[in-house]
């Protein structure tokens, strides 16, 4: 379990929010929602230990996260950035062996079981062929896929994921989200960022709605992400619901107050 | 898992292959580099001059020709072979260090550095390794002085601000050389100065040899054991400190290593400009961007270049053409080139 205790979190001295306390669960999606500026990303960063708490603690399965060292963090949380261009061509598998960086020593070699490693975790996402394939050449949401299988490979109980869904095409989006389910289903914790409430709908067991530096409301979706919520935090008037032949609740802009139809 | 097993088979045969054919192709030009000159011998002549001076095996050799292959062309083929070798090797990691494709030893400003405090050790006619601790010190202040403006100008184009920054240090510190060059003695230090600053194997001994052999053995150690981890680096910070790497000592440690052999090299055959640069695209061309096969590949492509450079300038014509010259006119179109087509590498 990755627990936030009272924590607080900013650039410099400058909190941009505190007092935050909350707990991701091994087995569950935990997705934090809010308006740009809020401080995910900030959140995000200090949890994986880049860079320290103001004040307050965060806690992996009982350990002080201030207490490890960088590879002791990575072998208990993976990040899967956003996908990103990388300088130079590396193969996806040599991407994805890099998730073994924090079980290897400064001079050591990735071997024979890191490579068998790798290439198991992009099986397990379906995308083995991908593995002699120049990074540079695939589709973004292919890359995300790679990101994901090397926080696979990294073999940590938790995946933090920094809007997995962003700047991908339709299909991608959630074929992205429903690897994560299925990660989840076999028992890892994640937490994602997103800014898609039908996100979250679809992928999370809890969701948090964050505004002003600090949690407004955690807990299952549909119970946090209501129309009144959606609306005092994003400023937007929505229905919520489910559309015939989905299992799975939808947000959509409201008639009334909404903009002019084109 | 079968896939990679099988897949890494070929692969290993393949990198073997490649070290035997990088391995006899060097052995082709260092024996051909030690046959032409002034008093041009056979290849087959080269050889058993050299195996006699091993084995001692001695037939009717000519002792004079013996004498220009061991004590003259010898010594200048092996500082070729180093000082190629670790300029393109510095080149290939601060390219992965800074995440930059267009940086080099010149161009961060890390051999502008190296000069300054090198032909400062020349004016105060220091001994050798007074000269060679100048150049580092030289060339890890200019760095440093490199890297700090890239930090500090933020929200520009990291890769452009880093290429200017050099450039623009790299200017200052010209001016210094200028001033030098100007208050030494004009018989004696001056000549030596200005042949020193365009580069030239020419009067590289076997004894300076042995003095920074030991800094470039170190330094091309480092980054041998740390090949793996500077792919990591590449990925930017956040992203190589989640995997578990430590980035601030890392990153230091690599740009010492490079640094040391840089400013090594510099100190016994002055400014060789752009092989820093042009060697490690040449290699990722042919290899692919992995260091751990870039670093080899590197080393390899760097030694050949430049002791085939420096045996055209030797012999292409009576007088002798100085390195930089000749590796100037080879490098700065590639160099626009690379600026021309840009993108396609690394983005």
């Amino acid at each position: 379990m990755i627990r936030l205790d009272e924590l607080a979190f900013g650039h410099g001295r400058v909190a941009i929010g505190s007092k935050m306390s909350l707990s991701v669960h091994a087995g569950e999606v935990l997705a934090v929602l809010g308006p740009n500026g809020v401080g995910k990303t900030t959140l995000f960063r200090t949890i994986l230990g880049l860079q320290r708490p103001l004040a307050g603690r965060v806690l992996v399965d009982g350990t002080d996260l201030a207490q490890c060292s960088r590879s002791e963090i990575a072998s208990k949380i993976a990040y899967v950035p956003q996908a990103h261009g990388t300088l130079f061509p590396f193969r996806a598998l040599d991407i994805v062996v890099m998730g073994r960086a924090s079980r290897l020593t400064a001079f050591q070699q990735p071997g024979r079981r890191d490579r068998d490693l790798a290439f198991e975790a992009m099986a397990r996402l379906g995308i083995q062929s991908l593995a002699h394939r120049p990074y540079t050449e695939i589709s973004g949401g292919e890359r995300q896929l790679v990101l994901i299988a090397r926080a696979l490979a990294q073999e940590a109980s938790f995946l933090v994921l920094d809007e997995p869904t962003a700047n991908l095409d339709y299909g991608h989006q959630f074929q992205v989200l429903e690897q994560i389910r299925l990660l989840a289903a076999g028992g890892k914790g994640i937490l994602l960022s997103t800014h898609n409430p039908d996100h979250a709908f679809f992928v999370a067991d809890r969701a948090a709605l964050m505004a002003g530096g600090s949690i407004v409301d955690v807990g299952e979706p549909q119970q946090v992400l209501t129309p009144a919520a959606l609306r005092s935090v994003f400023g937007v008037d929505v229905v919520v619901g489910k559309i015939e032949g989905s299992a799975h609740l939808t947000c959509a802009p409201a008639r009334i107050g909404g903009a002019p139809q084109d | 898992m079968g896939e990679t097993g099988a897949a890494d088979r070929p692969a290993r045969m393949r990198a073997a292959a490649a070290y035997g054919l990088a391995a006899a192709l060097l052995t082709i030009v260092v024996l051909v580099a030690l046959s032409v000159g002034k008093f041009p011998v056979s290849p087959g002549t080269t050889f058993a001059i050299l195996w006699n001076g091993i084995a001692g095996t001695a037939k009717d050799l000519d002792p004079t020709l013996g004498n220009v292959i061991w004590n003259v062309r010898l010594p200048r083929v092996m500082a070729g072979l180093c000082v190629g070798a670790v300029l393109a090797a510095a080149g290939a990691s601060y390219q992965g260090v800074f995440r930059n494709p267009l940086v080099s030893p010149d161009i961060l400003g890390v051999s502008a550095g190296a000069s300054l405090g090198a032909v400062l050790g020349i004016f105060l006619s220091l001994p050798v390794l007074a000269i060679q601790g100048l150049g580092f010190i030289g060339g890890l202040f200019a760095l440093g002085v490199v890297y700090a403006v890239g930090l500090a100008v933020r929200g520009r184009d990291p890769v452009l601000t880093l290429v200017l920054a050099g450039m623009a240090i790299a200017a200052l510190l010209a001016a210094g050389i200028s001033l030098l060059k100007i208050l030494a003695d004009p018989y004696d230090q001056l000549p030596a100065i200005t042949y020193w600053l365009l580069g030239s194997l020419a009067s590289v001994t076997n004894g300076d040899l042995l003095l920074v052999v030991p800094s470039l053995v170190l330094g091309v150690a480092v980054l041998h054991l740390l090949r793996w981890r500077i792919n990591l680096l590449s990925l930017g910070d956040d992203e190589a400190r989640a995997l578990g790497v430590e980035t601030r000592l890392l990153r230091p440690a690599l740009i010492v290593a490079a640094t040391l052999i840089t400013s090594a090299s510099v100190s016994i055959s002055g400014v060789i400009g752009w092989i820093g640069l042009v060697i490690p695209h040449m290699a990722r061309m042919l290899v692919g961007p992995d260091f751990r096969v870039l670093l080899p590949a590197s080393l390899f492509l760097g030694a050949a270049f430049l002791v085939v450079i420096d045996t055209v300038a030797r012999t292409v014509s009576t007088v002798e053409v100085p390195l930089g010259i000749l590796t100037a006119v080879i490098g700065a179109p590639f160099f626009l080139a690379l600026l021309a087509t840009g993108r396609t590498g690394w983005s």
